[in-house]
């Protein structure tokens, strides 16, 4: 057991070193490729961490994405940019403890449309205080960082993502929050501190989430409340963790490494039917594939005769 | 799992080579492709869906469309030797998001290899596009894009060009206006000023606020609402009681359309009555369906230039509807102005970019258009309907310019 973790590190590692080094070897396109795949990996990772197991599901993605990105945006002229980003990281958080501390006891699609609801309260009022304190709307990001180097700091964060899961997944949590997943009440009953265990996920995967939207933010160089609180990266978010299996470590990423390919293909081949395949698309996951793919080729290869 | 991450890996590297080879094979063989080469390719990123595809759909895309039909029916791009190539157009959809504008211009800059590539729509894209397009070596000739700071993004990347003005040069001359009627004894001191709490709105709002305050005016009602506002019966309300002659809404289409039905509906008629974007659309009186006459907006065009008329009625011609009255004539002299460049200097992105910093071009807007440090200025910069037409106004008229007529006669 221990021998095959430590390959499975050290594999991993030969992944990310091989990976970290790419963008060397590639053109500036596929950095961008990888750049925005790498981004929904970790977008759906930590989407998962939370959802997956508490089977919440949260629309509230994009509101922290924007959060962090308003951040940068806001803070980018006036600190050092490690401290912006532990800035836009506190602030997630703290977003994430109130809004977890008033939400967590709704259930099933209340949370779903509550989180939905947040995202828009989130953009309106960054807005307004635009509007009515601050009398400015965009904001300028002039950081002299090339796809790269947001590239990097992604990867950086999506393998803290991955040992953070796979640390929880392993940890007295995990066992509690596998209760919690099959039943909420008996859960509670055998002592398990239900309301904690899912805000403490809630701000761990909201915290990343708002650092995403942190580190591409300088990539856009003007950045206004339509821009960084596009719903798309919620249900982007969703359809990938979906499709892979929000259940395990590694379904998102089986998720989202097809869709983000299939969506790149998508818009250069068909750039004007995009939304109309991306939604008969969605339909075909929640129709063929309920549990993502990853408990699908479990079933196939039990179901099929040896 | 891990297979698919190796594999992924894989494709993209054997992708890479395959892009290695296929630009080393292109360095080699450059002498040969300069008569080898059978076009010119023009890569765009527009907004095809999403929140931003009406407005592209408006300014942006049918001038890129109408300039490349027009260009290849008479036979191509002109080069300095005479020669010609047609233009062979990529276009993707950015789906109005942001990271898709940066990935689409990385895409048609490192992927596809275009030779020039025009801009998305919108300042926000603009900006998105501007630091890209000035590392790859491309002329970014920013149309649909309005700002204070075009001078610093200039100095801030040398290729790039401004076509639409700022905020405040659109305020500062409807402000002439308004200290021309005000001298004149026709209206008072007291401006009602409403606008929409998004980009557009807000950048005007900040220039107008100063601006109309150093010229004397009092401003008695200054509101923003949010762009999901459709009802503006207590906006028009307040306005109508402020009893300010000057009625000035930095607006969007949908209130644009629906500021003039309900101000018809209640029969708010001020001496001076100014609306924001949607206002210069030929559909404008359509949609309002009401007479329009005397309302003001930003843009206008000279109903006596035949360049202007004959590019309206091309326009109208080829892509089966009329061109807006502000933004539109704009994206296409930048576009004459790209042709006219590659015609002097050949393909070279470089010299292009001189050429279009120093050179006078003939366009639709005139004979002897040039930039000012990377800035068209020869912009109409504020408009009013007149006999059916939005036309561009100024206090006295003349150099092209009609003379603005207020009071602004009844609704109906």
């Amino acid at each position: 057991m221990t021998m095959k973790t430590s390959h499975a590190f050290l594999l991993a590692a030969a992944v990310l070193a091989l990976l970290a080094a790419a963008p060397l070897l590639i053109p500036d396109y596929w950095t961008g490729v990888l750049l925005g795949m790498t981004g929904y990996v970790t977008l759906a990772t930590a989407w998962a961490m939370f959802s997956g197991p508490t089977r919440y599901v949260s629309l509230a993605t994009v509101a922290f994405f924007g959060v962090g990105a308003y951040t940068v945006a806001v803070l980018n002229e006036t600190l050092p940019y490690p401290l912006v980003l532990l800035c836009a990281g506190g602030i997630g958080m703290v977003m994430a403890l109130i809004v977890g501390f008033s939400t967590l006891r709704l259930a099933g699609v209340y949370f779903v449309i509550f989180t939905f609801g947040l995202a828009e309260l989130v953009r309106q009022t960054v807005s307004w205080w635009e509007v009515n304190i601050t009398y400015t709307m965009g904001r300028y990001v002039f950081l002299p960082f090339e796809g790269r180097h947001i590239y990097w700091q992604l990867l950086a964060l999506a393998a803290a993502t991955f040992l953070i899961s796979w640390g929880i997944g392993r940890s007295r949590i995990g066992l509690a929050l596998k209760a919690l997943g099959d039943d909420e009440t008996v859960a509670a009953h055998a002592g398990v501190d239900v309301t904690r265990i899912k805000l403490l996920l809630f701000v761990i995967s909201s915290t990343i989430i708002t650092l995403v939207g942190a580190i591409q933010a300088p990539r856009w160089t003007y950045i206004e409340p339509s821009i960084v609180f596009n719903p798309t990266v919620s249900f982007m978010t969703l359809i990938m963790a979906l499709l892979g299996g929000a259940m395990r470590l590694w379904g998102p990423l089986v998720g989202a490494i097809p869709l983000f390919l299939l969506f790149e293909w998508l818009s250069v081949s068909f750039p004007d039917h995009f939304s109309i395949i991306l939604g008969l698309l969605f339909i075909l996951i929640v129709f063929v594939m309920p549990e993502g793919v990853l408990a699908k080729i479990e079933t196939l290869r039990k179901g099929s005769p040896k | 799992m891990k297979n698919s991450f190796s594999e992924t890996i894989h494709s993209v590297r054997h992708l890479t080579s395959c892009a290695v080879a296929a630009v080393a094979l292109a360095a080699g063989s450059t002498g040969l492709m300069a008569q080898e080469r059978e076009s010119v390719t023009i890569g765009y990123v527009i907004s095809k869906s999403g929140p931003n595809a009406g407005g592209a759909d408006m300014t942006v895309t049918p001038n890129y469309e109408l300039w490349v039909q027009e260009v290849n029916a008479a036979g191509g791009l002109t080069l300095p030797d005479g020669s010609q190539l047609p233009i062979e157009v990529i276009a993707y959809d950015d789906r109005s998001s942001a990271e898709e504008v940066v990935r689409g211009i990385e895409r048609l800059a490192t992927q596809d290899e275009v030779d020039f590539i025009l801009p998305p729509w919108g300042t926000g894209f603009n900006l998105a596009a501007a630091p890209l397009l000035a590392r790859f070596g491309y002329p970014h000739l920013a149309g649909a894009a309005v700002t204070d700071k075009a001078t610093e993004f200039v100095e801030r990347w040398d290729t790039s060009f401004w076509f639409m003005g700022g905020s405040a040069d659109y305020v500062s001359a409807f402000t002439d206006v308004l200290v021309a009627e005000r001298d004149a004894g026709r209206i008072n001191n007291s401006i009602a000023m409403v606008s929409v709490a998004d980009g557009f709105g807000i950048d005007l709002v900040k220039a107008a606020r100063p601006t109309f305050e150093e010229a004397g005016f009092e401003i008695v009602y200054d509101q923003s609402f949010p762009p999901e506002t459709s009802d503006f019966a207590t906006i028009i309300g307040e306005a109508s009681n402020s009893e300010a002659d000057t009625f000035v809404a930095f607006s969007y289409p949908p209130h644009t359309f629906a500021l003039t039905k309900q101000s018809t509906v209640v029969g708010f008629n001020p001496p001076v009555y100014y609306l924001g974007v949607g206002a210069a659309f030929p559909i404008f009186p359509g949609v309002a369906g009401t007479n329009v006459e005397g309302v003001m907006s930003l843009g206008g065009i000279d109903p006596n230039n035949a360049l202007n008329a004959a590019y309206r009625a091309q326009h109208e011609e080829l892509i089966g509807r009329a061109p807006d009255y502000w933004g539109s004539v704009l994206i296409y002299a930048s576009l004459q102005m790209l042709e006219q460049s590659i015609e002097r200097v050949g393909l070279d992105r470089a010299a292009v970019a001189e050429e279009l910093s120093t050179g006078t071009f003939s366009t639709v807007l005139g004979e002897e258009t040039r930039l000012e440090n990377n800035q068209l200025r020869a912009i109409n910069w504020v408009g009013q309907w007149q006999n059916g037409e939005f036309v561009a106004v100024s206090p006295e008229g003349g150099n092209g310019l009609a003379a603005v007529q207020l009071p602004k006669p009844d609704w109906e």
